[in-house]
């Protein structure tokens, strides 16, 4: 005999399917006059404090093609490295700055999030991790959303001592790195294959 | 003095998001999982890198009841015209947001959407023959409660066939999208109804192994909570993954 754990299990997911812009980003389905505002879909107010900045990429499947369906979420610290949080407790983040964006992918299978350049933010064990976005990513096919991670080519020297990217074999850490081009920074996702995307069990 | 420091350590604790218990992978869906063709070429090859969550998952986005209208939690009325309502059987779905150690989850939001009473849904790539019900959208949303209760009002969705086999159709289902106090709870799942024979059917349900786990997405038919000449109600509670807690754990960094 044994005491009991108590512990309850968590829900399973299942996927978000074709149709997930109706529950995630309905005024970009047509299903107006519910909502004002899809949510996330403004992540900056006037007065934000950092450099400004526009993430861009695409979700590729295993063969090249554009995943043209799916919904990518971000979450990410201000440019101070604080998060909009209340589970943040080190300090009150940017009010004019949520950290949370999300995006329906176009046609083309192209995400884009217009938001600033999030600061570092400290790491297990004393470590400072290198500025970073979160990602998540749902879709038709996608049987549980991925986590992965956007880290800034602008950025070599803390990335070199970033904890979660030491974690990751060399040559896949690429697959990470969103390109810096003046404000925009490119980052491309593969779901599989060639140059897959890294993804995270968090 | 003595006394003094400890009350430090403690406060230091308590004001510390904590990370999140493992995920128990066997519980969801294989990401590769060929009877759901889709996933076959969305499916990543190579294995998860695994970390504990550090204080960019620890933390999550909160929504305020700012961002909620009066009418998102009535999907029978917030797409449909003044004095008209959607068609279909009408339902309650309700239940609570708990963590893995069964404590609610308060002030977190839920979204919903679905399918109309004939299995159609509005959307531009939604090529089914059922037709569009003018006076539904499909979509709603709720914020918890603070005992982490959530409900909304709808019309029971019809199933409908989608191709992947020759002859596969969807159970009555209806899609949930959960946030948590952080962002690796962040969850996506669907909800089925209790005694709907083509559950054991789909290959989407099917994606999961373990029964156990299937049955907790079924919601029961609770017509204790029904309202008399008005609505039934399903029950459906959601799991979300629980945070471990930090015993003797040193942070000199304080984070
Ligand atoms: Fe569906």
């Amino acid at each position: 005999m044994v005491q009991h754990l108590d512990r309850l299990r968590e829900t399973p997911s299942q996927t978000a399917g074709p149709y997930v812009h109706i529950g995630l980003t309905p005024n970009v389905c047509g299903i107006t006059g519910v909502t004002p505002e899809d949510l996330g879909a403004r992540m900056v107010a006037d007065g934000v404090r950092g450099e400004r900045i526009t993430i861009r990429g695409r979700v590729l499947d295993g063969a090249g093609r554009p995943v043209n369906d799916c919904v990518v979420e971000i979450w990410q610290a201000d440019a101070a490295g604080l998060y909009n949080s209340p589970m943040e407790h080190r300090g009150a983040a940017d009010p004019n700055f949520t950290g949370f964006g999300r995006c329906a992918a176009d046609e083309e299978g192209v995400f884009s999030f217009d938001t600033v350049k999030p600061g570092p933010v400290p790491g297990p064990r004393g470590a400072t991790m290198a500025p970073h976005v979160s990602f998540w990513i749902v879709a038709r096919g996608i049987n549980i959303g991925l986590h992965t991670r956007m880290y800034f080519s602008d950025e070599e020297a803390a990335n070199r001592d970033d904890p979660v990217l030491r974690r990751v074999v060399p040559a896949r850490v690429p697959t990470l790195i969103g390109r810096r081009e003046g404000d925009t920074v490119h980052f491309d996702i593969r779901l599989q294959g060639e140059d897959e995307t890294v993804f995270f069990d968090v | 003095m003595e006394t003094r420091g400890m009350d430090k350590r403690l406060s230091n604790l308590a004001s510390e998001a904590a990370p999140f218990m493992a995920r128990d992978r066997g519980r969801h869906p294989p990401a590769y999982a060929p009877g759901y063709k889709s996933s076959i070429l969305r499916a990543p090859g190579e294995a998860l890198v695994s970390f504990e969550s550090t204080l960019s998952e620890k933390t999550g986005p909160a929504f305020g009841h700012n961002v909620i209208g009066a009418l998102d939690n009535d999907l029978i009325h917030n797409f449909a015209k003044p004095g008209e309502s959607a068609i279909g059987e009408r339902i309650i779905v309700h239940g609570r947001v708990l963590d893995e150690n069964g404590r609610p989850v308060p002030d977190v939001l839920v979204e919903y959407w679905q399918a109309n009473a004939g299995g159609r849904y509005r959307h531009k790539r939604e090529g089914y023959l059922a037709p569009l019900d003018p006076n539904f959208g499909g979509f709603g949303r709720s914020l918890t409660d603070s005992e982490g209760r959530y409900w909304f009002r709808t019309i029971r969705p019809g199933a409908y066939p989608w191709p992947n086999g020759v002859n596969d159709w969807r159970p009555a289902h209806i899609h949930f999208s959960v946030f948590g106090s952080g962002f690796a709870q962040r969850l996506i799942t669907q909800m089925y109804f209790e005694g709907d024979p083509m559950i054991a059917q789909c290959p989407i349900v099917r994606t999961i192994a373990d029964p156990a786990a299937i049955a907790q997405l079924v919601a029961a038919l609770d017509m204790a909570n029904a309202v008399p000449m008005d609505s039934r109600a399903y029950k459906f509670d959601i799991v979300l993954r629980g945070r471990r807690s930090t015993f003797f754990e040193n942070r000199p960094e304080g984070n």
